[in-house]
């Protein structure tokens, strides 16, 4: 899926990198950063209620393009600027984290794990 | 190339600074992403152990033909037992590491993970001075 697929899907706003034309195909879901620095492998999306600054940098150092920011937490300036500096895209969704995870799933995101 | 960045006491806005520029000067160079990861992954763990623990400090960053290495030395506590450090799961991260997303007890540990070498050197009430070395491929 593209990331204004899944913006639509999760009826979300992209913020952040807006023209991340990249196939998503998978995804992990947590609120614990170190968790997120271990993961081996590729990972395209990064499903969270933790919001801030670190939530970027993790994403950028684990190579992660696109953060879904869910239970409808906001990215501050500083987020959004920090991932248009490095091609990250934000999907802001009011949505749980549970139920995003399960509405992508249902689509074909794999989990990595 | 030789690389230095200042570590500041509990700057968690800055924390990252040298390992996203690390990851920018490893891309220009067109290392394998899956080594730039590792790298960036594990100077980011001790960027953030630094930033958490210590009371301010230094990273050297020096990149050759087929290595990196990187030294992180800051002026802090020290760390008591090492071994203990070392076990996934044991933290002293205080209340607001935790808030930012660490403190899980898994830094060292995946420092280890994703580097050829690891050296720690410690001294309780002077500091500590990781050194992490990866081979990089051509």
């Amino acid at each position: 899926m593209k990331a204004k697929e899944i913006a639509e899907l999760l009826n979300g706003r992209i913020v952040g990198c807006q023209d991340n034309n990249e196939e998503l195909t998978n995804a992990f879901s947590s609120d614990l950063m170190s968790d997120v620095l271990r993961l081996g492998g590729e990972c395209s999306l990064l499903i969270t209620g933790l919001c801030n600054i670190q939530t970027v940098r993790t994403a950028e150092m684990a190579m992660i393009n696109t953060i879904i920011l869910a239970r409808g937490k906001k990215a501050d300036e500083e987020m959004v600027e920090h991932a248009v500096d490095n091609d990250i895209t934000i999907i802001e969704t009011e949505y749980s984290i549970f139920k995003t995870s399960g509405l992508l799933y249902t689509h074909g995101i794999k989990p990595m794990y | 190339m030789h690389y230095t960045f200042d570590i500041e006491k509990g700057n968690f806005t800055n924390a990252g600074n040298a390992s996203g520029s690390v990851k920018k000067t490893l891309k220009q160079l067109n290392v394998d992403p899956a080594s730039i990861k590792r790298i960036v992954v594990a100077l980011y763990e001790a960027e953030i152990n630094a930033v958490a623990h210590a009371y301010g400090g230094k990273i050297d960053i020096d990149i050759d033909g087929d290595k990196i290495v990187m030294v992180v030395a800051d002026q802090g506590p020290g760390i008591p037992n090492i071994e203990l450090a070392m076990t996934e799961g044991y933290s002293t991260a205080s209340q607001k590491v935790r808030e930012m997303g660490f403190g899980a007890g898994m830094g060292l540990p995946n420092m280890k993970k994703n580097t050829d070498k690891l050296d720690i050197q410690t001294e309780l009430g002077v500091g500590t001075t990781i050194t992490m070395t990866v081979f990089l491929k051509n």
